[in-house]
């Protein structure tokens, strides 16, 4: 299935019988999606393997189908055809509330936050708390003082600063946050630093490799491959639809993944001695 | 933690003292409130120099009085556009409410007023709720829904008042809401209420400071909060002396007159819905942007519904007490003209047209202010023009100074 092989972990099948016995070893597992518009076949024939703990990458040349292909694990939309597995269970996700009730938060590049409100008001919305039906402001800016600095988001100078008033970095911060705040076991991120400089970038790149080490899955999209091979334990790469190859990062470099985005396929094999892990 | 790549939210006012601060945020923070009540102060000045009558206790009560339709649709109107949506019917609603109330206690019917009221009410929410449902379902702008609203209500007011037919207006003969708004409190009921509004504020204000300190949160600093406790004391006290004093020429006439209660009983119910519930938090957040509302899995249509049918309900009131100002209901009520001012009231108090930011008690100020031009202009006695045109000015000023304010606190 992929020209590479070896640089796909844990696939062992060929066919298409039975279930993959591999799928119980990840948080999340995707086998055989497809998603087509009518004609347009956007997505087809991914099998991909999220596990908990680490950042993966997904990567690819604009239309490839990345955003086509996150949007079916948040519930935008069902896949056409295909199975998602979640901790090894097979799981249909119709609705974006269906997603965040397995623990799937995903961090769109328009970052959805409120600019009316303040930071607290926006990490909480939808979820409030509330004591004896009133809104319950001290539990809510205690709580998310607490996880600010527990991700070393540590100096907001007020956390009931309005978001509006925030830089973009200050505002990914604070969308990949309130992602950690519901308790995501999942976090997607869709280009989240595409439209930062380059301190703020570090920043985020930092704040997702804290994910990780929190044991959160990461499924990260970006077109810059300095941020990706700085950030990411495993790649997958998209091509016109079809994930041409995945794998830990140690697998590629620069130029074989620059050949996979625009080829979709590699002679290179700089790490193939290197264990898969 | 000490991760060394934190992310630095850096703060832009270190050298500044808490009390300029505070005094920046008050003036050009959420509301850009300071400027407005400057300029209010401006206007008391200088109608108080060209006629002194305008600050006797007896003129004062009757700008209370005038107030008390622009404050209350204006609130029922920052229901509408803390949605960044608008209800150009709400002047009818309210005219429909005060019709309903009248012809319903009239002697002809003689319904019970507790019965009455209660009815008019409800046909003002389901009005509201009209609007909104034909909004949200059908997808439609609100200005031209209820632009429609506008017409469609005034041919059903002016078909209700002519089915009386007693000559295009119905009195009110009932006692209760005749006195709606011109009965008055005795003196000592206006010196406790008053005095007990005061005693419960200074209450709150000082335990929310003490339940953020008790948490380990940084609070106000504690002598904003006892200037703010001072001012809300001296402001009592400013109205009940106001009211106590005998305003009547032939017999004595003291208390506060019950619109005013009113007021505050509304004031305060849309304040506590705003800030303290859910329902409140989610209608600044689809003004604010309604995508991020959805994707955080608020349920937009059922809160932009609530928000037509309170604005409604609130309009219903504003009609209740128009129609004992006025006596009674006529077909010539002018909904359309109240509408524009209720929406002059709330954006003069500081409540954006677009959305997501305001508060009630910007209705209540801007109200007061264009109730202060009218009252003003017409004790000096400036023609109407020059009161349309004087009302127009200090709109444009408001937004003005809104905008700018507003730039200014991106920017911080
Ligand atoms: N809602 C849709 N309806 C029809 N076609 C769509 C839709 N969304 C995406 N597509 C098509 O699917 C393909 C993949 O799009 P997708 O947005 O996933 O690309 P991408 O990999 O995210 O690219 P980029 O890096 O530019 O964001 C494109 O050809 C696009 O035109
Ligand atoms: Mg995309």
């Amino acid at each position: 299935m992929s020209s590479t092989p070896g640089f796909s972990s844990g696939m062992s099948l060929d066919g298409n019988s039975g279930v993959d016995p591999t799928v119980s070893q990840f948080l999340l597992s995707l086998r055989g999606i497809a998603k087509n518009f009518g004609a347009v076949q956007a997505v087809q024939h991914v099998d991909l393997d999220v596990p908990a703990g680490q950042v993966t990458a997904l990567i690819g040349d604009n239309g490839a189908g990345k955003t086509v292909l996150i949007k079916t694990v948040a519930g935008i939309w069902g896949p056409s055809s295909g199975q998602i597995y979640w901790n090894g269970e097979e799981v249909h996700i119709h609705s974006p509330r269906e997603a965040e009730a397995l623990g799937i938060a995903t961090v769109y590049q328009d970052l959805a936050l409120c600019d009316n409100l303040d930071i607290v008001q926006n990490m909480y919305l939808g979820h409030e708390e509330t004591r004896f039906s009133m809104l319950d402001e001290i539990k809510m800016e205690l709580a998310t003082k607490k996880t600010l600095s527990e991700l070393s988001v540590s100096t907001v100078k007020s956390v009931r600063q309005l978001v509006g008033s925030l830089s973009g970095g200050q505002r990914q911060a604070i969308a990949v946050t309130r992602a950690v705040m519901r308790d995501s076991k999942l976090v997607i991120m869709d280009e989240p630093t595409a439209a930062l400089g380059v301190a703020q970038t570090a920043q985020v790149l930092a704040l997702i490799r804290r994910l990780a080490d929190r044991g959160i899955a990461v499924l990260y999209i970006s077109h810059n491959l300095n941020d990706v091979f700085s950030v990411a334990d495993r790649i997958a790469v998209m091509h016109l639809g079809t994930l041409v190859s995945h794998g830990p990062v140690a697998n590629y470099d620069t130029t074989s993944a620059v050949e996979l985005i625009t080829t979709g396929e590699t002679k290179r094999t700089p790490a193939a001695s290197a264990p898969a892990n | 933690m000490s991760t060394p790549d934190q992310i630095e939210i850096p703060s832009h006012e270190d050298m500044s003292s808490q009390l300029t601060g505070e005094l920046k945020k008050l003036w050009r923070g959420e509301s850009g409130l300071i400027p407005i009540v400057i300029g209010l102060g401006a206007l008391v000045i200088y109608f108080q120099v060209r006629s002194p009558v305008f600050l006797s206790a007896g003129n004062l009560t009757n700008l209370f009085i005038q107030a008390t339709v622009f404050v209350l649709l204006g609130m029922a109107e920052i229901w509408l556009l803390l949605l960044g949506e608008i209800d150009l019917s709400l002047g009818y609603v309210a005219g429909i409410s005060a019709a309903i109330a009248t012809i319903l206690v009239d002697p002809k019917y003689h319904w019970s007023v507790f019965i009455a009221i209660p009815l008019a009410l409800l046909v003002a929410a389901a009005q509201g709720a009209l609007s909104g449902t034909m909004v949200i379902k059908l997808r439609l702008p609100s200005f031209i829904v209820t632009l429609a609203g506008l017409l469609g209500w005034q041919g059903v007011l002016i078909y209700i008042i002519d089915k009386q037919n007693s000559g295009g207006s119905v009195s009110i003969q009932e006692k209760v809401l005749r006195n709606l708004v011109s009965g008055d409190l005795t003196v000592f009921a206006t010196w406790v209420l008053v005095g007990v509004l005061v005693v419960l504020m200074a209450f709150f204000i000082l335990r929310s400071d003490r339940s953020r300190r008790a948490s380990g949160l940084e609070g106000r600093p504690f002598f904003i909060s006892v200037l703010k406790i001072v001012g809300l004391a001296i402001a009592g006290l400013l109205m009940v002396l106001i009211f106590n004093t005998n305003r009547g020429s032939f017999i004595v006439l003291r208390g506060m007159p019950y619109a005013l209660p009113i007021d505050f009983a509304v004031l305060a119910a849309g304040t506590f819905i705003l800030t303290k519930t859910r329902a409140g938090r989610y209608i600044y957040a689809i003004g604010g942007n309604v995508e991020a509302a959805r994707r955080a899995g608020v349920s937009v249509d059922r809160y932009r519904l609530l928000a037509f049918t309170l604005g409604g309900l609130t309009a219903g009131i504003a009609g209740l007490l128009y129609a004992s100002r006025l006596g009674g209901a006529s077909d010539a009520i002018d909904g359309g003209t109240l509408v524009l001012f209720a929406v002059a009231s709330a954006v003069i108090g500081g409540t954006s047209l677009f959305g997501g930011r305001g508060k009630m008690i910007h209705a209540a100020i801007g109200g007061i202010i264009i109730a202060t031009i009218y009252n003003g202009m017409s004790l000096i006695g400036m023609s109407v023009a020059t009161q349309f045109i004087a009302t127009a000015l200090v709109l444009l000023a408001a937004v003005t100074i809104d905008s700018v304010a507003r730039r200014g606190s991106t920017t911080s």
